[in-house]
């Protein structure tokens, strides 16, 4: 279970370019919810999930992820709680690292890394099982460095390492935006199969109404560092793409509505 | 060239081979641009002949300028990490420290050790020449620390701290408290100069506060020519690389400043150094600790 409650953060407090990124989020995710969160350039997407991981520490609010109140945690504390996914396919793993390298970081999550061995007979039978379902071929180029794949072949190997430890809550942070289409659909594709496996607690920000709606059982949109909508059940099963898309375009235009009152 | 200096370009090779190994540790593994070197070897000298003469054992006054080396290391990093002074700073900064504090810990520039027990000591009953001796005990005493630092950077915290450098929002989203692992990081690394240094002085019965002067550059000189001539892939070759590139090293300079036909004097070593240094920094396509430093400053 994610449940957050009155999140606020602001960036450059009482400077010139004071941005007040979240102000007042409410959010509570139940156990096995696919949540996907959509939002125009600087609603808070991000900053909400780096609230989440702990990357940000937020100036007010909780945050509650499984039964522990991690809102004071830095990002390593939580990360037997949450594992990430991140939009820059560079970001999330060691390119100066071998895959199994890469692998065997992600398998001590959450665990205290002590002096054995990183790397054994055992972990890489498990890290080459995992790869192939990936049907890619990585599971025999296990001591290639990571910096040999592409973009698309590094996201799968993120989602496998974001699974291979049973941690219950899983947040995506755009993490198709930067692949072509059909690397995209492929790592969606892998993504739906694994949190349906797991029965993960997901969180996934996109920037395509359309995977919005296709995944997951839930939308959320975020406007201005707030939740302005939320929809789900028989509401959201009956949603177009275009439905999602005037609904966007509305919470901006009131948002401008109101601008103009204020300035006429 | 002879024999004798032919072997005491190997010995110096394989103490500085240590240091080579430390700024592969600070600049490769953990991406952290340290010149705390400059200061921590003078310390590991100067802190093991002060022992040394004031009566305590060889081996313990070894194992203290070690312990000595790390809390260099420590304080840098702790510059860095609780205050946020960029690191080359930080080091910088503690290096200058350095040198009044091993003023300090030798009431005087120099301290000799002709007279005193060493750790060669126990050895002299053998048979083995002195040219050949010190660079055979020098050679078992790198080669030990060198694996059981191969062995550390294979194991799951070495992993740990090698995903710090590469990749700190990676490695904290793996649950790795990235400031331990630097913490941990430039203590090994400067405990590893304190080594040396601690050697270097047994190995030439005198401790000076000079003989820091230009360490980084020559454990940085060593490094690369360890990465230019030897295979790098896998710890343990690149540990080992470290050493054999220091070797190579001293072993070149040696026989440019003999050879009369360059006209070059032992004064000239710190030049050559930064020369080739340089040289390797602006090669296109050479692998080198110092692009990073590079990067920055444009």
């Amino acid at each position: 279970m994610i449940d957050v409650q009155d999140l606020r953060i602001t960036f450059g407090k009482g400077t010139a370019i004071e941005n007040k990124a979240l102000q007042g989020v409410n959010l509570t995710v139940a156990d096995g919810e696919f949540v996907t969160v959509i939002g125009s350039n600087g609603a808070g997407k991000s900053t909400l999930m780096n609230c989440l991981t702990g990357e940000l520490i937020a100036d007010s609010g909780s945050i509650v992820i499984g039964d522990q109140e991690v809102s004071r945690w830095n990002a390593a504390k939580r990360s037997s709680l949450v594992s990430r996914v991140f939009q820059d396919p560079l970001a999330g793993t060691c390119e100066n690292l071998t895959i199994e390298e890469n692998l065997a970081l992600a398998h001590s999550r959450g665990i205290n890394r002590g002096f054995g061995r990183a790397i054994n007979r055992h972990k890489r039978e498990l890290f080459r099982e995992r790869l192939s379902r990936l049907r890619l071929g990585l599971e025999s180029r296990l001591e290639d460095k990571m910096g040999l794949l592409s973009g698309g072949q590094r996201q799968a190997v993120s989602l496998i390492m974001a699974t291979l430890q049973p941690t219950k809550t899983l947040l995506l942070d755009e993490h198709t935006a930067a692949l072509d289409p059909r690397m995209q659909a492929f790592v969606l594709e892998l993504t739906h199969e694994l949190v349906e496996e797991e029965g993960m607690t997901t969180l996934m920000i996109t920037h395509s109404m359309g995977q919005a709606l296709q995944f997951g059982s839930r939308t959320v949109m975020l406007h201005e560092g707030q939740v302005v909508l939320d929809v789900s059940g028989e509401e959201r099963s009956k949603m177009t793409i275009h439905d999602l898309v005037d609904m966007f375009a509305s919470v901006r235009g009131e948002q401008l509505d109101s601008d103009s009152l204020l300035l006429g | 060239m002879n024999i004798v200096s032919l072997m005491g370009a190997v010995e110096l090779g394989l103490i500085f081979g240590l240091i080579a190994l430390a700024v592969f540790l600070s600049f490769r593994v953990l991406d952290f641009p340290d010149l705390t070197i400059d200061g921590s070897f003078p310390l590991g000298a100067a802190v093991c002949a002060t022992l040394i003469i004031s009566g305590s054992s060889p081996l313990l006054a070894t194992v203290i300028a070690f312990i000595a080396g790390g809390c260099a290391g420590l304080v840098t990093a702790f510059l860095h990490l609780r205050f946020k002074i960029m690191n080359l700073l930080a080091s910088i900064l503690t290096m200058i420290a350095l040198y009044s504090i091993n003023l300090r810990i030798m009431g005087r520039p120099n301290l000799a050790l002709i007279t005193e027990d060493t750790i060669l000591t126990p050895f002299l009953g053998l048979d083995v020449k002195m040219y050949l001796l010190k660079p055979l005990v020098a050679g078992v005493i790198v080669l030990i620390v060198a694996l059981i630092v191969a062995r550390f950077l294979n194991s799951d915290y070495g992993l740990s701290m090698r995903a710090t450098g590469a990749n700190q929002k990676m490695a904290r989203a793996q649950g790795i408290d990235t400031n331990r692992t630097t913490y941990v990081g430039m203590a090994l690394s400067n405990a590893l100069v304190g080594l040396a240094g601690a050697l270097f002085a047994q190995m030439n019965g005198f401790a000076d506060i000079t003989i820091g002067t230009g360490t980084i550059v020559i454990g940085l000189a060593a490094l690369i020519a360890g990465e230019a001539l030897f295979s790098t892939r896998g710890m343990l070759l690149a540990v080992l690389a470290c050493i054999l590139g220091s070797v190579v090293y001293r072993l070149a300079i040696a026989f440019a400043l003999k050879a009369d036909v360059i006209g070059l004097q032992s004064s000239d070593l710190n030049l050559v150094t930064a020369v080739l240094v340089v040289i390797a920094l602006v090669l296109p396509g050479a692998k080198n600790p110092l692009k990073n430093l590079i990067k920055r400053g444009k």
